[in-house]
């Protein structure tokens, strides 16, 4: 549940990121601008390279060469992340703003013990070795993993996806952040365990009154535990909703489109491969709305003209033409 | 871990006898025997020339020779010198130091020299730096030892005669055969670290580092460095043999007093159980650098140990 | 979109255009060695030995006042041949070595692992070595002793490449799916280290081509008179003194050759792997 009182904890504004290829610029990321309050689960979600993982890199200043952030503001309680000098990031990365990445496999070295590189992260605010240990071993216990203290002397390749995730999980909320991004946080694990971590999340943004920016491409996940919604699309946001809102009135037809492809999901029919056309390539330069060549309400405009954003009623906005066409 | 070094080292000795197995074979495929080497069939009568056959052994089955060559293999007997009577423990014995001293060096002077080339390549690669190290290192890789053996020597010995020639006059003989041996691989090793590094540099793992609030140093030493110096070290091991192989080649150029020089003047004077002890020489150098290479390797990298541990524990 | 072709990529790799060069300039010399070299390369011209380089001799004569050009020539064709056989034999050997003792592990991993450490226990020129003490000296025997022993770096790497990949999601969903262990191995490991073959292949052609010129140097590999840049260089090495010219240009020639392939491979690997170029 939101809480319309809280304060504002990040804002992000006209963020651009570009990658440099041979073949050319491709825009990952174009002008997109969203929000998270504080407490709030924020969901971003769109089908796979449509550049929401970019988003979160970005937010870490994280883009890995040669992606480059061209251009816009990441605001952390007014302070402009994109301006901090390398070094200041230090204080703010893990401490302030946390990620799980997509992969735990990949993303926990495998040199070192779980439990070490849980560690790692607790020494930063504290310098007693001992306790920093007993405290990796406490947090492991937190984020469920059973047999912590043993567990926390094996390696990555040696637990569960599961395990893994807990191991990333626990790692990245050791610092108490925040914010914390996750990366799709489920999709490598199976359904049960699945439910589990997203209660997981739940239950620690309870309790440690935390900001939660999910992405993800699956809007079961979705449904179970955002209070709003970003729909993202070739690099732009083309709707914020309510999560209510936006699944019982989407108004972007891309929004639509991804809702209706929901219920096959569910009967595990694939994913949103149903919606007919595909994601466009990146390097081509679409003339007007990105979505335009698959949409089926397209209007002339929409191949001429870039919609912008704009209100659509409380806490929600849409970047669409058929919408100025009918409002005033 | 101990466990699993025992077996590494099982594996070694099976690796030496396996070595020797195939020396044996190709031994016995040449033609003739000893004895045709050291007796003339013209001044000897065969009947003396069967006597010694039988004498020495040479009658019976190759598999019966076979062990009673690696028994006397086992006592350290590595028999006689045919051209100069010399038991030929002793004759490597004399040069083996002078080998080790060259690869031992050379190898130092190698690591010393690559590995941080190759890490300032990959920190600044795409830049001129990272393109010059890698266009020069690529040149020396591309020259052959045997002939920079020959520039050097030209230059630095015949024209500015900084350098003695040839032969083992001290400490200043050294020089040009170990810069010999020392720049033509270079380019293997900066490629190595460099290509580790920017591995190493784009794995997942390490934005996770970064996301957690490491500074970058400690990035850098603890996860980038860490990881990815794994292979250079284990090629460190693995490698020196190779050097070892290479400065055989080398010695010959210089006259250098060592196994080498003594290897291929053996070659050309057909002296086999000279040929054979230098083999088997090597072949346990290479054995237990290889040893040591892979319990370095299950040592720096968990994942290599609890896989070799799992396939050999049963 | 405009989409760069392979070949359009491939040229503007300053490395790989540098390396083809190379390489085409001395495969078109061995092509055409009879035609480019001005005299045979064994003509003898004894009042003219060991001249320095000059009008009638571009590159100067040998001992027996041979024409080092027309010798250099030839020895190009010998060079380029020696390194394409090694490669391919040793090649072939080691990936599918590699492939079966990764993918299968166990008693075949162990079999192989076996037999790549006895073969690396000597390095191959002392190996090769201990062949020609038997065989008695000649290029032929200098090529399978070096190929028979050189195939365990392919071995080891394609060993590693597979175990990594057989646990991809992509492997497990091809064996999940009733994919033979053969259709695996060579239609989705393989191809997933075609490009590290080819550029370790490409790698390895100077060390196929400099290890067998090391050897005729020292006299077990071709016989004189064969233009074998390494019999040349051994001849050479007996005049350095009063002709440095036969040591230099030989082994030059060598140089320019490893060079080439060693570009090649380079500009190879990034194009392959992209990302390695950020």
């Amino acid at each position: 549940m939101s809480l319309s009182a809280t304060p504002e904890l990040l804002r992000v504004e006209e963020l651009t990121v570009v990658y440099e290829t041979g073949r050319g610029t491709v825009r990952a990321v174009n002008d997109v601008s969203l929000q998270v309050d504080r407490g709030e689960v924020l969901a971003l979600v769109g089908e796979s390279g449509c550049g929401k993982s970019t988003v979160a890199l970005a937010i870490m200043r994280l883009v890995p060469p040669p992606g480059k952030i061209a251009g816009g503001k990441v605001g952390l309680e007014g302070q402009d992340l994109l301006r901090l000098p390398e070094a200041a990031l230090v204080g703010i990365r893990g401490k302030r703003i946390a990620m799980i990445f997509q992969n735990p496999l990949v993303s926990l070295n495998p040199v070192y013990r779980a439990g070490s590189q849980v560690k790692e992260a607790i020494a930063l605010d504290q310098a007693a070795r001992l306790d920093a240990w007993r405290k990796a071993v406490d947090i492991m216990g937190q984020v469920r993993i059973p047999d912590a203290a043993e567990r926390a002397l094996s390696y990555p390749h040696e637990l569960s996806g599961g395990m893994r995730q807990r191991v990333m999980t626990g790692m990245m909320i050791s610092r108490s952040p925040d914010l914390l991004i996750a990366d799709e946080p489920t999709t490598a694990l199976d359904v049960t365990i699945q439910a589990q971590v997203l209660e997981l999340l739940l239950d620690l943004r309870r309790r440690n009154r935390m900001s939660l920016l999910i992405i993800t491409h699956n809007l079961g996940v979705v449904a179970e535990i955002a209070d709003r919604v970003a729909v993202m699309y070739a690099g732009n946001i083309v709707e914020q909703a309510g999560v209510f809102d936006l699944y019982e009135r989407p108004l972007h037809p891309y929004s639509r489109l991804l809702l209706r492809a929901l219920p096959r999901l569910a009967k595990g029919e694939g994913r949103l491969e149903t919606i007919p056309g595909n994601v466009p390539n990146l390097v081509d330069t679409i003339a007007g709305c990105a979505f335009h060549p698959r949409c089926p309400q397209r209007l002339p405009v929409c191949a001429v003209t870039v919609p912008k954003a704009r209100p659509a009623g409380p806490a929600r906005q849409v970047a669409c033409h058929l919408l100025e066409a009918t409002s005033p | 871990m101990l466990d699993y070094t025992v077996r590494r080292l099982g594996v070694g000795v099976l690796t030496v006898i396996a070595v020797t197995v195939v020396l044996f074979g190709i031994m016995q495929l040449m033609p003739g025997d000893a004895i045709r080497l050291i007796a003339d069939p013209d001044r000897i009568p065969p009947e003396r020339i069967e006597e010694l056959r039988r004498q020495w052994g040479l009658d019976r089955p190759a598999h019966v020779q076979y062990f009673y060559w690696l028994g006397n293999l086992l006592q350290g007997e590595l028999g006689h010198s045919i051209v100069t009577g010399q038991e030929v423990g002793v004759l490597i014995a004399s040069r083996l130091p002078f080998t080790l001293l060259l690869a031992v060096t050379s190898m130092a002077l190698h690591y010393a020299i690559a590995v941080p080339l190759g890490l300032v390549a990959a920190v600044r690669s795409g830049s001129k730096l990272d393109h010059g190290i890698i266009v020069t290192t690529t040149i020396f890789w591309s020259i052959p030892g045997f002939w920079l053996g020959i520039l050097l020597m030209l230059l630095l010995s015949v024209h500015l005669r900084w350098f003695p020639i040839s032969g083992y006059q001290g400490l200043s003989s050294m020089v040009v055969p170990v810069m010999t041996l020392t720049l033509p691989p270079l380019g293997g090793t900066v490629r190595l670290t460099r290509a580790e590094v920017l591995d190493t540099i784009r794995a997942s793992f390490v934005l996770t580092a970064h996301a957690k609030g490491l500074g970058r140093l400690s990035v850098h030493l603890r996860h980038v460095l860490r990881n990815a110096l794994i292979p250079v070290t284990v090629m460190f091991f693995l490698g020196l043999p190779w050097v070892v192989g290479g400065a055989v080649i080398i010695e010959n150029i210089f006259a250098w007093p060592g196994m080498g020089r003594l290897l291929w003047m053996s070659i050309t004077n057909q002296d086999l159980p000279v040929v054979q002890g230098i083999m088997i020489m090597i072949a346990v150098l290479t054995v237990v650098c290889n040893v040591i290479g892979d319990v370095v390797s299950g040592l720096l990298d968990p994942r290599i140990r609890i896989a070799l541990e799992e396939a050999g524990g049963r | 979109m405009k989409d760069a072709s392979p070949l359009r990529l491939a040229l503007r790799n300053g490395q790989f255009v540098a390396g083809a060069v190379i390489f085409l300039s001395v495969l078109l010399v061995a092509a055409f060695a009879d035609q480019l070299a001005p005299r045979a390369y064994d003509a003898m011209d004894l009042p003219h030995r060991l001249s320095p380089p000059g009008p009638g001799y571009p590159l100067g004569t040998d001992e027996f006042g041979r024409c080092l050009t027309s010798r250099v020539i030839h020895g190009a064709r010998i060079a380029l041949r020696v390194g394409l056989i090694v490669v391919t034999v040793e090649s072939v050997i080691g990936v599918t070595l590699g492939l079966v003792a990764g993918y299968y592990g166990g008693w075949a991993d162990r079999v192989i692992s076996f037999a790549t450490d006895v073969t690396w226990s000597l390095p191959p020129i002392v190996l090769a070595l201990a062949i020609v003490t038997v065989l008695g000296p000649s290029l032929n025997n200098v090529m399978i002793a070096i190929a028979a022993v050189s195939w365990g770096g392919y071995a080891r790497l394609i060993r590693a490449k597979t175990q990594g990949l057989k646990n991809t999601p992509f492997v497990e969903a091809a064996q999940a799916v009733g994919e033979s262990n053969f259709s695996v191995m060579f239609r989705y490991i393989l191809p997933n280290t075609l490009g590290v073959i080819m550029v370790l292949g490409t790698l390895s052609l100077p060390g196929a081509i400099l290890s067998t010129t090391a050897l005729s140097f020292l006299g077990l590999g071709s016989q004189p008179p064969s233009p074998d840049w390494g019999v040349i260089l051994n001849r050479g090495l007996r005049h350095l003194h009063e002709a440095p010219w036969v040591s230099i240009f030989p082994g030059l020639g060598l140089v320019w050759t490893a060079l080439g392939f060693n570009l090649l491979g380079e500009g190879l690997r990034d194009l392959l792997d992209p990302q390695l170029k950020a």
